[in-house]
């Protein structure tokens, strides 16, 4: 009884599994999975929102060469070994024919191996230098790394004649992920560390860090590589130290949010690297890419009820790369479009031009962020 | 001539391994098979020390993360072979679980549940902080075990997914024939003995402290292997792997399938490793779902899923 009993319940979990197989027919698959849920759903949640608002739209205006796109969006919830399970099911089961996703730089790097050995091509939307660096054939991405927003904020020191800075970082992955990509290149820029001091990521108080940087003789200015509420606490703790040195915040609080937190008067003058999506109501008319950001701004706006943001921005771009090369190719043989996609030239997106080269599969330079400041509660360019 | 439970277990779980694929429409279904493999030796660990000596511990994904990064850190570090590796991991696994077990499990009530969360919140700290050796949460890459390479060499060509598939079920089944073993010896009576009543069992001359330990340490090692096999087969790994969620899917799979049945708590990590895959939509709330199919295994299936079905089974054809 109980071996007959054992087989007839593996056999029905095994039924299960299969009864889910049944493929879909035709159209241009395309896969992504990304971590719409759990500690990083706010990036992932806005990636997927996009994706799909985008593929209706590209659907509804006849889709690409003729053929609809079929997006099969999996949420591994921020988890390296689901998104390692979604990546083979969406290769071996679904046969996708290129795949967006790897929200975070954990789940991307988890997921390259599968897309490298089956041959398809693969756009991470995580900002760590290490997917791209060294170039692998079918991995590409579109954020920005860290290493751009630090040479981004020292050719900015640079030309105010600023030569010795203090540093303040968050301990967390992105503060010392980002602090190092800035120690490694700040010597090209004849910019001097006097002072490196960190803070843990739930620390309430800064102050202690920023009196000794105060101390420094020599200091000129302040850089914050940080993420989350750190930088806002920084920012509150430098106006009430009356610090008087300019202060520079990176690209990971580039948003409406950091200001509400740090507050509209204590944030004034802080300078930071964003991109254009975040100012897209300030730039001039000839700004190349302000038609890109200001319709998927309005797009998004529309379709979600929620403000835009930088992460949607990195996934719109995405999609935007691979059906441009999808088009260009003129078909949906992965290798052609790994092709294509190699040899996107002038594309705008949200994050800046994409010009890709068979040694550079990101495609982005320093033009990709604008340099802001903080004015009234407000952006303003300052370039 | 009738074969011995030990023998029937043993042949089951080598048959349906064996045989499933057949039934797989494409290797996508190697991986989950593998995934499942991994989950089950974990728990078939846990068996051991819930089913067997009726401790509970929430940390043992704690020993998964030693186990896997044991496979990333040593052939960097120490220049060990990942196999070798995955020894080291869990030798020391079976040490830090009789450091930490030692003094713990003299206590009577729940003090190990409480002791070996705060060791596995701990453990997956370590992991996500110290990111100079680790990685950090980014995770970092786990070097090829190699294996595969060598069967190509001697004529069996395996795809990854395949190959992970057949090596994790064939270290499921040698753990499963190991743990089936220790429940007939001496030390699996004087486990049970203590699981019934620990002071019956100290009357007959059991000394509860060290069997409770011996439990301990086995089931933090069949954790560390799974954890190492689950790297080796990923080539990367984060810290995600000692998280808090983790140790929590682990006990839930033994108690849902039937912690006191070796087959029953592989099928509860059959189910719930399959589950998310076959309920995409519901990702948002695999949390609540684990919470309240615990919840509705122990008021109304308190042996597990397995041996309660067959009890009721049995008893209708009665």
């Amino acid at each position: 009884m109980k071996f007959s009993l054992t087989t007839t319940a593996l056999a029905g979990t095994l039924a299960l599994v299969l009864g889910f197989a049944a493929p879909a027919l035709a159209d241009i698959k395309i896969g992504a999975t990304l971590s719409e849920t759990g500690p990083a759903s706010f990036l992932g949640d806005p990636e997927a929102k996009t994706l799909k608002m985008l593929v209706e739209e590209i659907n509804a205006a006849g889709g690409v060469n003729g053929e609809k796109i079929d997006l099969i969006v999996y949420d591994d919830g921020g988890d390296p070994n689901k998104a390692r399970t979604f990546a083979t099911r969406l290769v071996e089961d679904d046969e996708v024919v290129a795949v967006i996703g790897g929200t975070t730089t954990g789940t991307s790097m988890a997921i390259i191996p599968v897309f490298e050995d089956a041959e398809i091509p693969f756009i991470s939307l995580a900002g760590a230098i290490e997917i791209i660096d060294p170039v692998r054939p079918f991995t590409f991405k579109t954020p920005h790394t860290d290493r751009m927003a630090c040479a981004k904020i020292f050719e900015d020191m640079k030309k105010a004649g600023i030569s010795k800075i203090g540093l303040i970082s968050g301990s967390d992955g992105f503060g010392a992920s980002m602090r190092k990509q800035c120690l490694e290149i700040i010597g090209e820029y004849g910019i001097e560390v006097l002072a490196d001091e960190t803070y843990g990521p739930t620390d309430a108080d800064m102050t202690p860090q920023l009196t000794n940087i105060k101390g420094k003789d020599g200091v000129q200015a302040v850089l914050n590589p940080g993420f989350g509420q750190g930088p806002a606490i920084v920012t509150r703790n430098y106006a009430q130290l009356t610090v008087g040195l300019p202060l520079y915040q990176s690209h990971g609080v580039a948003s409406d949010g950091f200001i509400e937190l740090a507050g509209a008067e204590a944030a004034e003058g802080v300078r930071l690297p964003g991109t254009a999506l975040l100012v897209a109501g300030l730039l001039p008319e000839s700004d190349p890419q302000r038609a890109v950001v200001v319709a998927y701004k309005d797009a998004y706006e529309k379709a979600t009820g929620k403000p835009v943001s930088t992460f949607g921005g990195y996934a719109h771009d995405a999609l935007r790369i691979l059906v441009d090369a999808i088009t260009r190719a003129g078909s949906t043989e992965p290798s052609a479009i790994r092709d294509a996609i190699e040899g996107t030239s002038g594309l705008v997106g949200t994050t800046g031009t994409v010009t890709m080269t068979a040694e550079d599969h990101l495609g982005l330079d320093l033009s990709a962020f604008r340099m802001l400041q903080i004015e009234k509660g407000g952006w303003k360019i300052v370039e | 001539m009738r074969l011995s439970s030990k023998a029937t277990t043993l042949l089951i779980l080598a048959a349906v391994i064996a045989i499933a694929p057949v039934f797989f429409p494409s290797s996508y279904y190697f991986r989950v098979g593998s995934l499942i493999f991994v989950n089950g030796l974990a728990v078939t660990g846990l068996v051991i020390l819930i089913g067997y000596a009726g401790q509970i511990s929430l940390g043992h994904a704690g020993f998964a993360g030693i186990g896997a990064y044991a496979c990333a850190l040593a052939p960097v570090h120490l220049g060990l072979h990942p196999a070798l590796a995955a020894v080291l991991g869990a030798a020391l696994s079976a040490a830090i679980a009789f450091l930490v077990g030692r003094p713990i499990l003299r206590l009577k009530g729940y003090y190990l549940a409480v002791a070996s969360l705060g060791f596995g919140i701990l453990v997956s700290m370590v992991l996500s902080n110290e990111a100079q050796l680790t990685g950090g949460p980014d995770g970092m890459a786990v070097p090829e075990l190699g294996l595969r390479a060598v069967l190509k060499a001697i004529g069996i060509d395996l795809s990854n997914t395949e190959f992970w598939y057949a090596f994790s079920g064939l270290v499921l089944v040698i753990g499963a024939w190991l743990a089936l073993n220790l429940y007939h010896s001496p030390t699996g009576r004087a486990l049970r003995a203590l699981h019934g009543s620990e002071v019956a069992a100290r009357t007959v001359g059991v000394d509860v402290a060290h069997y409770k330990l011996v439990a301990f340490v086995l089931s933090a090692v069949y954790a560390s292997v799974s954890g190492s096999l689950l790297a080796l087969q990923n080539k990367f790994i984060t810290p995600d792997v000692a998280g808090f969620m983790h140790s929590i899917e682990m006990v839930t799979m033994a108690v849902l399938g039937g912690a006191g049945s070796m087959l029953g708590a592989i099928l509860g990590a059959a189910i719930l490793t399959t589950l998310p895959q076959v309920l995409t939509v519901f990702q948002e709330y695999e949390q609540l779902m684990l919470g309240l199919v615990m919840m509705l295994v122990m008021i109304f299936m308190r042996e597990g899923l397995l041996p309660s079905i067959a009890r009721r089974i049995r008893g209708r054809a009665e």
